[in-house]
């Protein structure tokens, strides 16, 4: 019996992957939500109103019926004897496994604020959070995004075109500062700050005001702000609550190997809570994104019915579009001193601009702003560490493409 | 499965593919209305890369593992299980440009219609051979299993 806990990407990965090789193994899905799986990312367009509920289903009807999945929704899983092989749920039912998939996700981080408890206060993670927020914002006519990272930029796209007035205010000196560069950073303030935003950056909220219902919040220096909502839209740790003592190695997120087995063999772990090997360090990170979350669930189903399959490392990237201005980032974005070459190129009119970054000369990372066409291309040579030394100057230009690769190189990848 | 491959040696960067491409995929099919009437005009889902004499087109490659899939967070690409095709499902998508990122060959393109979509090579479904091949003057394109 292969269990998941979980039911999102990583989930729908291994279930996809284990279906390709296997009709017969048991596969059960226990989630503490009630839906069936539908795509997180797309909360932010829901709240905006550009998808309605149909959409937000990441798979048709029947996936579960025709991967001959059963499901378990809205069961919480509290912890799991490893000794035992079993899974423990809230009502006190117990789910033997032989293996086990945990894919939890992330949680999302909710520092200690005063008065976070009052009734107006949100975090931005599930689809129930969207439904929240959507009906809260319906009267409301202020709001302050603690956060300036993509799901606090989310949150104040959808916001703004409700016509709520949002106050974003970011710990770091620039929004974005994980995934972009400075440069990037600046034109999406100067973006958002155009389309009425209002940015406060260096600074935090240490006071949710208002008796039982937020009134406006006070900042750390001291500055009050008038509003009706507060959505705490920091980030997401790894949820690893359920562990428990199931004696599952854990460090930020839980510690997996290139097949990502965990420190117990017929326990694996992946997505968002997570912690496996990185590309370009080959250290053991969490990186909670998407199409990292789908292919460690892949690697983890393939491996956990035999089939072997070895995790080629994550890279961390972030395609993120906010009110019409569209960036994408991958890799390292922001290189420490050494012998790192940079190369940039900004054209004011079009507020396009692009970077890489090259250690020997192999690309290190992409930075792309409003001029994001074939990006991909560069992707993929981060992925597979190409050397670029006969086309490097190229690399910038707005029709790069396999055209200035080396022959050999380029008709090996096109006759695939 | 069968898929388009270019030859590189005989392409003269005529871009008809794109042409015939943007009228495959227009709503009446037919040339002059195509470019002229229906605004914005459908973009290509090829693109013909040029350098000095050396050029040649490029299309979506329907890898076995396609990267686009995984990274595609709505759901909105997939794999036809009968022809291994990498569909895309213009209804789901919401244009986060996932694929954009992720896409080796720099084959789907921003759609400008209207709706923020993404487009791609979907190997004309409704032809025999696909329209960018059919119509190539050198037979620098070929459909066909490798």
């Amino acid at each position: 019996m292969n269990v998941i806990i979980g039911n999102s990407a990583a989930a729908v990965g291994a279930i996809e992957t284990i279906r390709q090789y296997d009709q017969k193994e048991d596969i059960v899905v226990i989630s503490k939500e009630p839906y069936r799986v539908y795509s997180r990312p797309l909360i932010s367009y829901f709240l905006a109103g550009k998808v309605k509920s149909p959409q937000m289903y990441y798979r048709d009807t029947d996936f579960y019926k025709s991967n001959n999945v059963r499901t378990m929704l809205g069961k919480t899983v509290t912890g799991i004897d490893s000794k035992k092989q079993k899974v423990i749920l809230d009502d006190g039912e117990k789910i033997s496994y032989s293996k086990l998939l945990v894919a939890t996700g992330g949680k999302p981080f909710v520092p200690p604020i005063e008065g976070s408890w009052k009734e107006g206060v949100f975090t931005f993670t599930t689809w129930d959070d969207a439904k929240a927020l959507a009906k809260a914002a319906r009267t409301a006519e202020e709001a302050v995004v603690i956060g300036g990272g993509m799901i606090g930029l989310k949150a104040t796209e959808s916001l703004q075109m409700l016509d709520v007035g949002v106050t974003v205010v970011e710990l770091a000196d620039r929004v974005l500062s994980l995934s972009l560069d400075e440069k990037a950073s600046r034109l999406m303030q100067k973006h958002l700050k155009n389309a009425g935003v209002k940015i406060i950056t260096e600074n935090t909220v240490a006071e949710v005001m208002g008796r039982n219902k937020v009134t406006g919040v006070r900042l750390k220096d001291g500055t009050q702000i008038s509003c009706d909502m507060v959505v705490i839209a920091i980030g997401v740790v790894p949820n690893t609550d359920l562990l428990g003592d199931a004696s599952v190695k854990c460090n930020r997120g839980i510690v997996v190997n290139d097949e990502m087995q965990t420190n117990i063999s017929n326990i694996y772990a992946g997505g968002d809570v997570a912690e496996a090997t990185e590309l370009l360090s080959g250290e053991k990170r969490v990186i909670p994104i998407w199409p990292v979350a789908y292919n460690q669930g892949s690697v983890a189903g393939s491996n956990m019915i035999g089939e072997s399959k070895v995790y080629q490392g994550g890279l961390s990237m972030n395609s993120i579009e906010i009110l019409g201005l569209p960036t994408i980032s991958v890799g390292m974005t922001n290189p420490p001193e050494g012998d790192f070459k940079v190369y940039t190129k900004y054209e004011s009119d079009k507020m396009a601009y692009k970077k890489v970054v090259l250690k020997d000369d192999v690309i290190m990372g992409s930075v792309f702003v409003n001029s994001i066409d074939r990006a991909g291309i560069i992707t993929d040579l981060i992925k597979n560490k190409v050397n670029v030394r006969r086309f490097k100057s190229k690399l910038l230009n707005d029709d790069f493409g396999y055209v200035f690769f080396p022959q050999k190189e380029r008709l090996e990848k096109l006759g695939a | 499965m069968k898929k388009i491959y270019v030859k590189e040696e005989v392409c003269i960067g005529c871009r008809l593919c794109e042409i015939n491409c943007i009228v495959e995929h227009s709503k009446s099919k037919d040339i002059i209305k195509a470019f002229k009437k229906e605004i914005p005009r459908p973009v290509a889902r090829v693109v013909v890369e040029e350098e000095g004499p050396l050029s040649f087109a490029v299309q979506c490659r329907h890898c076995d593992e396609p990267p686009c899939l995984e990274a595609c967070m709505g759901g909105a690409l997939s794999k036809d299980p009968r022809t291994g095709a990498v569909v895309h499902d213009k209804d789901k998508c919401v244009g986060c440009w996932m694929c954009i990122m992720v896409c080796p060959y720099g084959a789907i393109m921003r759609a400008k219609d209207g709706k923020k979509i993404a487009s791609k090579c979907d190997l004309c479904p409704d032809r025999e051979k696909p329209a960018c091949v059919d119509g190539c003057p050198n037979e620098a394109l070929v459909f066909e299993e490798r």
